[in-house]
């Protein structure tokens, strides 16, 4: 065979597994400029009667989880179990509370538990986009210096949280406990 | 007829005006229309992040409007555009704008387009001038291969 008439089958391979790859793409999730950076800076009044309070400095001084969630956010009735077992684990677990009424907030909390240390109501939604938030349910890991290192967007499943969040988690805390000893 | 025709338009104008009217309604302007109309043309630029192929023009998104009021509030309190774009940039990253930046992760996006088409034109341009040349090269019949061809043909036609 003459080494020109390879030529397309060549191209038609690369092509083939570009467009395989690009398959396999979530177009829905946009990468976060955030991860590596620090949590913007905020400072928030709870959810009624689900205090205290969160802000920036609530994350520092240990490895934590920042759930964005919101009473509207169907999704989030789905992942919302996961993170009592969490809780119980004894990491901490912050709730973001995105764009809701303080009225459905708390009712939502009251109804289905409140795994949430600290939680923050986010009225107007502008510390949401501080963080980059574009969809609800969204989680983000936040190691002892305050810096964010992972976002996960979606709701979470037993998958996600064992496989990409808790790894993620313990990897960071082994790291800070490997830096004060 | 005319009438007719006269009041279903009436109805149709109302119609559009009513639609404009709520919309802009829902969303405060800035009061000065030259800082509006910067607003506007940044507003162009900045892609929706919830309706993907949208700008935060176009997309009736609930973040598509926090975003428009956050890109008037910049504005309002003196930022430059392109202060304003690196705001947006440093929280939804490069993504949110429409015309990506050069960089190293989106080389393969600006230049794999003029690669292909360089690579198209010069491998048509090369068969083409190969093509051409094979003629010149086609040497003429020997007597040999003429005296072949005769009794070919002549054997052809007897046939």
């Amino acid at each position: 065979m003459r080494p020109a008439l390879a030529v397309p089958l060549v191209v038609f391979v690369v092509v083939a597994i570009a467009l395989a790859v690009g398959l396999g793409l979530k177009p829905r999730e946009i990468p976060s400029a955030l991860i590596g950076k620090p949590v913007p800076t905020f400072a928030l009044e709870p959810v009624q009667d689900f205090g205290p309070g969160l802000s920036s400095e609530n994350l520092k001084g240990q490895v934590a989880i920042v759930n964005v969630f919101a009473s509207w956010c169907v999704p989030c009735r789905v992942e919302h179990g996961l993170w009592a077992e969490v809780a119980k684990l004894g990491i901490p677990i912050y709730g973001l509370n995105y764009k809701d009424t303080p009225k459905n907030a708390s009712a939502w909390l009251a109804q289905l538990g409140n795994p949430y240390s600290r939680t923050g109501a986010d009225l107007g939604g502008r510390v949401g986009i501080d963080w980059g938030v574009y969809g609800v349910p969204e989680t983000f890991v936040v190691d002892e210096h305050g810096m964010i290192q992972l976002k996960f967007i979606g709701p979470v499943d037993r998958a996600a949280l064992d496989n990409q969040i808790l790894p993620k988690v313990r990897e960071l805390q082994s790291k800070a406990a490997r830096a004060a000893g | 007829m005319m009438a007719a025709a006269r009041g279903a338009l009436a109805a149709l104008m109302f119609l559009v005006l009513a639609t404009a009217a709520l919309a802009q309604g829902l969303e405060a302007t800035l009061p000065d229309p030259a800082l509006e109309a910067r607003a506007r043309e940044l507003h162009k630029v900045l892609r929706c992040l919830v309706c993907q192929n949208q700008s935060i023009h176009e997309s009736n998104a609930e973040l598509a409007r926090d975003l428009r009021n956050v890109v008037r509030e910049r504005i309002a309190a003196g930022d430059t555009d392109a202060q304003v774009m690196t705001y947006v940039v440093a929280r939804y990253g490069d993504w949110v704008l429409l015309r990506p930046p050069l960089n190293a992760g989106t080389l393969v996006l600006w230049l794999g387009p003029p690669l292909i088409l360089a690579t198209a034109l010069l491998g048509t341009g090369v068969y083409f001038v190969r093509s051409r040349r094979a003629i010149p090269d086609m040497k003429p019949l020997t007597s040999e291969e003429q005296a072949r061809v005769a009794a070919l043909l002549g054997e052809e036609r007897q046939g």
